[in-house]
């Protein structure tokens, strides 16, 4: 088998199943904030109460992802050694810095959250909420940055095949890390939000711990919509940057196999790379490029424009960007009706809106990884768009046979703990709210 | 490039005290890992030892994800050569690791599998322990490295005497803190017990050291012309001796400083015997060192000031949190 192949398996096997927990940690930890910041207010025990539920809930999904983000830390030079050879002296920074500024904070106080409430002040422990929220993020931040660098390159040279850093800020904020943090955080938010009124709303529908269950459901609730509605314009943002950075990425993103001014946005089709034609299609003329560059006749660069050997895949970028898009506008539909719900202060009285965001859980956590497909998958045939190919980053004296037995066992391993986590986070959720100090953790977070 | 020679010494030293750092944080909690259920005569033991590093554990293994990054991005070359070329010992230890991680959090919570999480933990922290000293051996001793700086060697290149001596070494160094560790965290017969080992493992990582000095000795001769390197060696015997003599009349607190300062002379050790290089070659024309591995001037001054900016505040509050969490490890949420 092809080393190559089998290596961006094992990258894409375990930055996926990685990239479930820090979205969940991000929202999770801002509901988490809100909940710590009203006990400080209100000073009522109920706040403190389901925020030491939540966050009961958070160490276990925190663990996870550090344990599965080790692999990753060290991916780059196990399978990708081409890679960190020719673009270290960028690419290694921000890791670095992730580790410097943001591992370490979220850490040590994650452990304060998970076992310091008797330790502490009230107002130490608020802090303690609020740096492990802040640390979530700027890490989202140094990863993102790194990300960022691989899609739209900034502030290098090229020197004997090495891209070697010139300027620090410009290679930081390329042209697309901004939009792209912006649109990662929200679907963190909508992630985290989502699993945190899904848990009230099954105690809802139980009849049980109905005042703290309706407090978890308003706030998490309020994240949810204000979310999915912000992240229908840094989706739309991001998507404009991807067009004028990118635009072979875009083109495959929308199928788009010939260059025109007035291009359709294709709602649904089957694209067929090899007749370079999208079958079963249904459009809505011009709205592309409304879309890309709020006039409808502006030109997108079609497939056409660019040489076959430097034109990404089409059927996976395109499956997943418009299976995200159709997810974040049912994201929408629920922010919306749930809006009306809170308006009318019927909230926690609907079956049909709670049964409905508990089936929804899942979502957000698809759409998050059709996005980053997407996103990556795009970005082919290059590691660096337009720098470095994939073909070319590959460690090259790690055989085949190596890292198919690594990834036999990281698929093994990440089944084993996927099944125990989801377990035992499922039984954190029934023990419920009002779990008795004796059940308090012991050894891990 | 007289500041990019500077940079380069500068980094050389910042990847090796956080390695260090790493081994004096981690190692404890390594080291309770594996001796955790031999220490422990019942449930209640065990779990006043898991206590004790529970809240810590996580904040000491990003020292080795730091170490890791900052490697990478200081001497790109270095990280690439090693990870890529060492690929099935170190997917050992990452597998380790991430079991390791998880299973001190579900072993808590998973009542039916508890015994299956318990040996995920003692195993997942023994390989750790084991192989870190020898991908470190190996570095030193040197392996087969071609012209591309590619690693020509396979897995058994790197099972040679030095770098096995520098494993059993660094297990021992490893036990020893994890049970000076448990001593200063426990109380009663948990405690003796504790101390008991650390008496017997100063002995193993004494022994173990000489056997390692004998190695260098053999297979790096030229090694041990560096003052430094005695100077370390000196500070290993002396932090042994006043380790015992802290063990035998109950100083906890100082058992457990010398413990750790045996880490950090051991480090001084590698480094006097390995500085400049990174990865040294079977043939020494082609060691990776320095100056032929590092990143460019600019990476490496950005990097010293995000680690000049960041690190006192990290050692600041490393500090405040195990305040928090000082005193004995006990059974009620209050002990934590």
């Amino acid at each position: 088998m092809d080393p190559v192949f089998l290596a961006r398996l094992q990258f894409g096997l375990t930055a996926g199943f990685h990239f479930l927990f820090p979205p969940t940690t991000l929202g999770l930890s801002l509901v988490i904030l809100i909940l710590e910041s009203l006990y400080i207010r209100k000073k009522a025990g109920i706040y403190r109460d389901v925020s030491s539920f939540l966050i009961r809930i958070l160490g276990v999904v925190f663990v996870m992802g550090v344990a599965t983000g080790i692999a990753l830390e060290f991916a780059f030079g196990n399978n990708w050694s081409a890679y960190s050879r020719a673009v270290g002296d960028i690419f290694g920074a921000p890791l670095a810095a992730e580790g410097v500024f943001s591992f370490f904070l979220e850490s040590v106080f994650i452990g304060i959250l998970v076992f310091g409430r008797r330790r502490v002040s009230p107002k130490m422990y608020w802090l303690s909420a609020f740096l492990v929220f802040f640390a979530s993020h700027l890490s989202g931040l140094w990863i993102i940055i790194a990300n960022s660098w691989m899609q739209t390159p900034a502030g290098y040279a090229m020197e004997a095949g090495r891209a070697m850093l010139t300027d620090f800020w410009q290679a930081a904020f390329n042209p697309s890390t901004v939009v792209r943090f912006v649109h990662t955080i929200l679907g963190g938010w909508i992630t985290g939000s989502l699993v945190a009124a899904g848990i009230a709303a099954w105690h809802l529908l139980k009849g049980r711990s109905r005042e703290k269950a309706a407090l978890v459901l308003r706030v998490s609730v309020i994240v949810f919509a204000v979310t999915a509605v912000l992240q229908l314009g840094s989706g739309h943002a991001h998507s404009v940057q991807v067009a004028r950075t990118q635009p072979e990425k875009m083109a495959a993103f929308e199928a788009l196999w010939q260059t025109q001014s007035g291009a359709p946005f294709t709602i649904f089709g089957i694209p067929d790379e090899k007749n370079e034609r999208t079958h079963l299609a249904v459009r809505i003329p011009r709205f592309l490029s409304f879309l890309v560059g709020f006039d409808m006749n502006t030109r997108v660069l079609g497939l056409n424009e660019f040489p076959k050997d430097e034109r990404p895949p089409v059927f996976l970028p395109f499956a997943g960007y418009h299976l995200m898009i159709l997810f974040g506008l049912l994201f929408i539909a629920m922010a919306v009706w749930g809006a009306g719900l809170l308006a009318r202060k019927r909230l926690g009285e609907s079956r049909a809106y709670l049964k409905l965001i508990i089936l929804a859980i899942p979502l957000p956590y698809l759409a998050n990884e059709l996005g980053w497909i997407a996103a990556e998958v795009g970005r082919q045939p290059w590691a660096v768009y337009r720098v470095l190919r994939t073909a070319d980053a590959a460690s090259k004296v790690v055989p085949a046979g190596n890292i198919l037995f690594s990834l036999v066992l990281f698929a093994a391993i990440y089944t084993l703990i996927a099944a125990a986590g989801l377990s035992i986070i499922l039984k954190l959720v029934r023990r419920g709210f009002d779990e008795p100090a004796k059940a308090a953790p012991q050894g891990g977070l | 490039m007289e500041t990019w020679a500077l940079l380069r010494n500068v980094w050389f030293l910042l990847v090796g005290v956080l390695l260090a750092g790493y081994s004096v944080l981690d190692g404890f909690d390594l080291g309770v890992g594996v001796l955790f259920p031999f220490l422990a005569r019942d449930e209640r033991e065990k779990t006043f030892l898991v206590r004790s590093i529970g809240p810590v554990w996580d904040g000491n293994e990003v020292w080795l994800l730091t170490g890791g990054g900052a490697l990478f991005a200081a001497f790109p070359h270095a990280y690439a050569t090693v990870f890529s070329g060492f690929y099935l010992a170190l997917m050992l230890v990452l597998f380790s690791l991430i079991l390791r991680a998880v299973s001190l959090e579900f072993r808590t919570h998973d009542g039916a599998l508890k015994g299956l999480w318990e040996a995920a933990f003692v195993i997942g922290s023994l390989l750790p322990a084991l192989l870190f000293g020898v991908a470190l051996g190996n570095v030193v001793v040197g392996v087969p490295i071609d012209a591309q700086m590619e690693y020509a060697g396979n897995f058994f290149t790197l099972l040679r005497p030095l770098p096995l001596v520098f494993g059993l070494l660094g297990l021992a160094a490893f036990l020893l803190h994890g049970s000076a560790w448990a001593a200063l965290k426990t109380s009663g017969a948990l405690q003796e017990r504790a101390r008991r080992t650390a008496r017997k493992m100063t002995v193993l990582t004494g022994i173990f050291y000489l056997l390692s000095f004998v190695a260098v000795w053999i297979y790096l001769p030229g090694a041990l012309k560096r003052i430094a390197a005695w100077i370390f060696a000196a500070l290993v015997w002396l932090s042994l001796g006043f380790l015992i003599s802290a063990l035998k009349r109950r100083k906890d607190g100082r058992a457990f400083a010398f413990s750790s300062l045996i880490f950090l002379s051991l480090w001084g050790n590698i480094g006097a015997i390995h500085y400049p290089n990174l990865v040294r070659a079977t043939d020494p024309a082609l060691s990776l060192t320095i100056t032929n591995s590092s990143s460019s001037a600019l990476t490496l001054k950005v990097m010293l000031i995000i680690a000049l900016v960041g690190m006192p505040l990290v050692i600041g509050y490393t500090i405040y949190a195990y305040r928090v969490f000082k005193g004995k490890a006990g059974l009620d949420e209050a002990g934590y």
